[in-house]
């Protein structure tokens, strides 16, 4: 607990799910060295670590690292102290979005929108999920996409429609239950 | 005949359509029963997790409850679904106060899940259930002299699961072995696609595709074999175009799933292989096998 009894960045951060071992980090930079995406990291996954350890809560979540894993679990397989640094970068990311952080990444947008496709639907329709994401991003940038989107669709695999899911209110009445910030 | 409860994930439903279509179309030439679960939802993957951890694991928790109804074993095809109920079907076992959160909170929605669930790969399935010497057993059309590099990807094998290799993996060189090809050496055979990014960063994911095709092709590969994650197979497939417009590169190695091609060697057509729903075609490589499929009928038929 820090001094006004609030708990602090790094107890926040080891009391989510697959998160606890934090402490026992020795920082011997394994999972930087494995890390797939390390080099377009403004701090790389060692440094993370260090980071919320000392409390650099700001720094680091207003910075675009965490936003370039690509969930592969190289540094996971390899620590030597069995940290899951690959589940503390994501437990990490729900921290910054939860609290309104604001990285210089579209993959907070991705994610949202992902997020948001779960429960309008129940599943993630990728054909409406892409579409809201370009639209609330950088319209333009489907442009990119437009050759593989015509692919997809001229090859049936990409349906213009949704699937309608039963499942989808029970679904939403876990999601409406369950947060991070508290318990309800 | 072996029964499974079957969770296909979103992708299937879209851009995995040719590798589901393959996945089906074997089970039954196989003996294999993959049993839709119904009214299945969302696992969360990996975005979820990074929204809200909480939610997270209490969508993929009714996905393992609806699978425990079944008594049967839940198999999915992408590694993404996969490392995803695992693992939160772990911590379920081992943090009791997850757990409990967890339950009551099924239990609000009237299900609950008591933790027997075992979570596995078709890939993992067809290794260790049905194994390389009932696919040799199956095979009309042997794939001699076929070179491919064996992309096992990420999530198939880590963050570790205690059987095959999460550095370096080899089952689906055995599998590609006992259909007769010949798989080449692929040091970057379990590193990243990208694809979690390749929407939000497509440069990041490019390039990390387009290393992978590099590899593949410098180590003399045909094409690349591929588990059964719609992620892995989009990667490849689909976003070949993508790379060698950024790259200025010229490849053209079809990305076959292990399942589209066990269908090909056991006799299935393109459609039914689901190979026609690959947008970089691999017809031109694999129809000298298809020709020396309807030599080898023609001489085993009765004289007329």
């Amino acid at each position: 607990m820090s001094d006004n009894g609030q708990a602090t960045f790094l107890e926040q951060v080891a009391s989510l799910p697959a998160c606890e071992k934090i402490n026992e980090c020795i920082q011997c930079g394994v999972c930087s060295g494995s890390c797939s995406t390390a080099t377009r990291w403004e701090y790389p996954p060692r440094k993370v670590i260090a980071m919320v350890r000392a409390g650099m809560k700001d720094e680091l979540l207003k910075s675009n690292s965490i936003w370039f894993c690509v969930s592969c679990y190289l540094c996971t397989a390899r620590c030597p102290r069995d940290i899951k640094p690959a589940n503390i970068i994501h437990g990490l990311e729900s921290i910054a979005l939860q609290e309104g952080y604001k990285p210089p990444t579209k993959t907070t947008t991705m994610y949202r929108t992902f997020a948001a496709s779960i429960t309008d639907y129940g599943r993630v329709y990728e054909f409406g999920f892409m579409l809201k994401y370009f639209l609330k991003t950088n319209p333009l940038a489907a442009l990119n996409m437009l050759p593989l989107a015509i692919g997809l669709f001229s090859h049936g695999r990409m349906p213009l429609t949704a699937k309608k899911v039963k499942g989808k209110d029970q679904l939403n009445i876990i999601i409406n239950r369950l947060s991070t910030g508290g318990d309800r | 005949m072996k029964y499974y409860a079957y969770y296909p994930g979103c992708s299937m439903e879209a851009t995995g359509a040719p590798v589901e279509a393959s996945i089906h179309a074997i089970a039954k030439p196989l003996d294999i029963n993959f049993m839709e679960l119904e009214d299945w939802t969302c696992c969360g993957s990996s975005p979820l997790a990074g929204v809200d951890k909480f939610k997270a694991i209490g969508i993929t928790a009714r996905v393992l409850a609806l699978a425990e109804k079944t008594g049967l074993d839940l198999v999915t095809p992408c590694s993404s679904c996969y490392t995803i109920l695992r693992e939160a079907n772990d911590l379920l076992k081992e943090d009791h106060d997850l757990s409990d959160k967890i339950r009551s909170t099924l239990s609000a929605a009237g299900m609950t899940y008591n933790g027997t669930v075992n979570v596995r790969h078709v890939v993992e399935v067809l290794f260790n259930d049905l194994g390389t010497d009932v696919l040799k057993s199956k095979i009309v059309r042997p794939l001699t002299g076929l070179k491919v590099a064996c992309y096992h990807g990420c999530q198939q094998v880590r963050p570790s699961y205690g059987y095959d290799d999460p550095e370096y993996p080899d089952w689906l060189d055995k599998m590609v072995v006992s259909l007769g090809a010949e798989p080449v050496n692929f040091p970057l055979k379990a590193r990243c696609c990208g694809s979690s990014l390749v929407i939000s960063e497509p440069d990041t994911a490019i390039e990390l595709i387009y290393k992978l095709l590099q590899n593949a092709s410098d180590n003399g590969a045909q094409a690349i074999v591929t588990t059964t994650c719609p992620l892995c197979h989009l990667a490849i497939d689909g976003y070949q175009a993508s790379v060698n417009r950024k790259y200025k590169t010229k490849f053209n190695l079809p990305a076959l799933a292990i399942t589209q091609l066990i269908a090909f060697a056991i006799g299935l057509d393109f459609k039914a292989s689901g190979l026609i729903g690959n947008i970089t075609s691999p017809k031109n490589l694999l129809r000298p096998f298809m020709e020396a499929k309807i030599s080898s009928t023609e001489a085993e038929a009765p004289a007329t």
